[in-house]
């Protein structure tokens, strides 16, 4: 890309933005955590994949999705079906009354491994697994969906039927897929041990060079003529369509992006975790990662990862001193920031700190709030059905 | 998997099945109706519903314990206390959280939807700090116990009846107060033209306000009677709300008669199934099947021919 195509796509703000993100991920918190937390903090920016995957879908295209579980899970689940094939080498399973297949299986009374866990054997197949599986099942639904003009409330009523779905057979096959345990005790990776230190650290740094791939995808969307177009279709869909334009791609489109960012989420977060389990398919995880952009400021890209590492952060260390309190104060944030915050953390920021940052690097008033923050309180406003 | 079995033992498979399924429909009828006057007129999405459900279902328990320690002579008939002390409580709630949330949300549905999903999760802790994790369960009143033998296989519990009973009934005064009386219309007309029925001196706050608490309050005798049934925890009632909306949005939101023959179908469907094959599969096939249909028929098998 040019030089001129380059700085279109990251005005001054954006880059700003950018680099203090890239130096707070990739310099600052490795160096003042300790790894234990630096993996945590690795688990929740997993979650700012699906959270950026919502404000396009949200956000920019009104389309609220309440399964990004599903595909989370998806990726997440590819993952570990590879790790645990090469932890359940012949060698490593011998005591079991069928060696070589996952532990879960044989207690289970499985004595061959089924069709759709052989592809998994390939890691080449997983990773494209991990970004394609999802993105046409995300096609599949989009399709069915949009093209016969459902969206609003009924899209995420489906959505979310889809994740209770999934979840209720994940759980229901356990010979399959390991059941409510999800898929335990996974342990190198083309014979590197993902347990240790060393890999943990690898895995941080690999989870952030993803999310600034993703990062500028959503940004290079939001910046094109698609981003426009998807402001305008959630503005006035009829007017779009009266313009020439096929609504319903656009949306699919945006809704596979979204689905594709939360798989990769997904895998990244089996391998920093060492498992995957329903527990992050379903419902209730669902609509917590909708929150996560909901804080963050459901049009901004940047917000999206900030919501993500601030509400999780503050979900530990609420569950780790007042277990109780938690689920109150929760349920304070959905109310509040619906209520009172509908920009979250990226509207507080525009209103109240932008102009002194600008003022910083001796900027001019007048230039003051991008384009973001103006559509960002009329979104809101006008958000229709 | 019918090869196994008899004609005669299949019919009283379906038999029971069915009439399993007919308890199970009215739970989803009763919790569906406050759903459908909520959701399909209005058009918020309440994800709350199923804490009000469960906030009925304590009142019931609550009522319950103070008969059998203060009046255990009245004992068999406190169920009716309770349902009246559930609807007025959990509507009273509803009202208060339509004028401190709902009616600045109106224009903004999805939003609704995870406000009340904020609702959800304050009300579930707090059942459990005032009532513990553990699930309660209500003793029933004598007249309530026991079964009626139709035939040597199928045998149908009273407890059942009751309850559909109760479903029916209300179903019958819902559909009487939503088109029989002044109110009904009132509400119909603030659904189908808003700011007309404003300018013909409708208060179209108030109808809205009334209209959520009565959707809560029917959530409340919902709770009621799922006490008759099963025993009630403070997550009880997020295990029916997908199950519920998925019975709105097949029946077609803004029908009543929809939402009645949509659970009938759901439920019917789920209990046969689970008979042959196991609960997870039957509930999985059952979701797939209402999903399917809803991608060839968005608007739901009843729909009102509206203008939009």
């Amino acid at each position: 890309m040019s030089y001129d195509g380059l700085r279109s796509l990251l005005p001054k703000n954006d880059l700003l933005g950018f680099a203090v993100l890239a130096l707070l991920l990739v310099v600052v918190l490795p160096l003042s955590l300790d790894i234990f937390r630096l993996n945590l903090v690795g688990k929740y920016l997993t979650y700012a994949f699906v959270a950026l995957g919502l404000v396009l879908c949200w956000g920019y295209g009104g389309i609220l999705s309440l399964g990004q579980g599903v595909f989370f899970g998806l990726g997440g689940y590819a993952m570990a079906m590879f790790l645990k094939l090469e932890a359940s080498s012949p060698e490593n399973t011998a005591i079991q009354s069928t060696p070589g297949i996952p532990d879960f299986m044989d207690w289970n009374q499985i004595t061959e491994l089924p069709w759709f866990w052989e592809p998994f054997n390939s890691l080449i197949f997983t990773v494209l697994a991990i970004v394609i599986i999802p993105s046409i099942f995300a096609y599949i639904i989009g399709v069915a969906m949009f093209k016969r003009r459902v969206g609003g409330v009924y899209f995420a009523i489906i959505t979310q039927a889809v994740a209770a779905i999934l979840t209720i057979l994940i759980i229901g096959q356990q010979g399959y897929t390991g059941g409510v345990n999800g898929i335990t005790d996974l342990r190198t990776l083309k014979g590197w041990d993902i347990r240790t230190d060393e890999a943990k650290y690898a895995f941080y740094f690999l989870c952030v060079f993803m999310l600034f791939v993703c990062l500028f995808i959503a940004q290079y969307v939001r910046k094109s003529k698609l981003g426009r177009l998807l402001v305008a279709m959630r503005e006035m869909e009829d007017r779009v369509r009266f313009s020439g334009y096929d609504v319903s791609n656009f949306k699919i489109f945006v809704f596979c992006l979204g689905s594709a960012f939360a798989a990769i989420g997904g895998a990244m977060f089996t391998l920093q975790v060492g498992f995957m389990s329903p527990t992050f398919v379903g419902i209730v995880p669902s609509i917590e990662m909708v929150i996560f952009c909901a804080v963050g400021g459901r049009l901004s890209i940047l917000g999206a990862v900030y919501g993500t590492l601030v509400v999780n952060w503050a979900k530990t260390t609420f569950s780790e001193s007042f277990p109780e309190l938690w689920l109150f104060a929760m349920g304070a944030l959905f109310i509040a920031v619906v209520m009172a915050f509908p920009n979250g953390l990226a509207g507080l920021y525009n209103k109240y700190a932008a102009h002194h940052v600008e003022k910083l690097l001796g900027k001019k008033k007048g230039q003051s709030p991008d384009a973001k923050a103006t559509v960002g309180t009329q979104g809101v406003a006008h958000e229709r059905q | 998997m019918f090869a196994d079995y008899s004609t005669s033992e299949l019919m009283s498979i379906f038999a029971m099945q069915g009439f399993a399924g007919l308890i199970l429909f009215s739970v989803f009828v009763l919790m569906a109706l406050g759903l459908a006057i909520i959701f399909g007129q209005m058009g918020v999405i309440n994800m709350a519903h199923g804490e009000f459900m469960i906030l009925g279902a304590y009142i019931t328990y609550m009522t319950s314990n103070v008969f059998a320690d203060y009046m255990p002579a009245l004992f068999g008939s406190y169920f009716f206390v309770a349902m009246i002390l559930a609807f007025i409580a959990a509507g009273a709630l509803g009202m208060l959280v339509e004028w401190a949330m709902i009616r600045h949300l109106y224009h903004r549905p999805l939003d609704t939807l995870l406000a009340t999903w904020g609702l959800s999760l304050i009300l579930q802790q707090l059942y459990r700090t005032i009532f513990g994790a553990r699930e309660v369960g209500v003793s029933l009143p004598d007249w309530l116990m026991g079964s009626i033998q139709l035939t040597d296989i199928v045998e149908v519990p009273i407890n059942g009846i009751f309850v559909m009973t109760l479903a029916i009934g209300i179903s019958i005064a819902i559909a009487a107060l939503m088109y029989k009386s002044r109110w009904g219309i009132q509400v119909r007309s603030v659904v189908q033209n808003r700011p007309m029925a404003g300018a013909v001196g409708i208060n179209t706050a108030k109808v809205d306000r009334l209209t959520f608490g009565l959707g809560c309050g029917i959530a409340g005798v919902a709770g009621s009677a799922f006490t008759m049934i099963g025993s009630t925890g403070p997550t009880s009632g997020q295990l029916y709300i997908v199950d519920t909306f998925l019975v709105v949005v097949f029946g077609g939101a803004t029908s009543l008669l929809g939402t009645i023959a949509s659970a009938f179908t759901i439920s019917q469907a789920q209990s046969t199934m689970e008979f042959f094959l196991s609960g997870s599969m039957a509930k999985v096939l059952t979701l797939l099947f209402v999903v399917f249909i809803l991608m060839l028929r968005p608007q739901g098998l009843f729909s009102l021919k509206m203008r939009k």
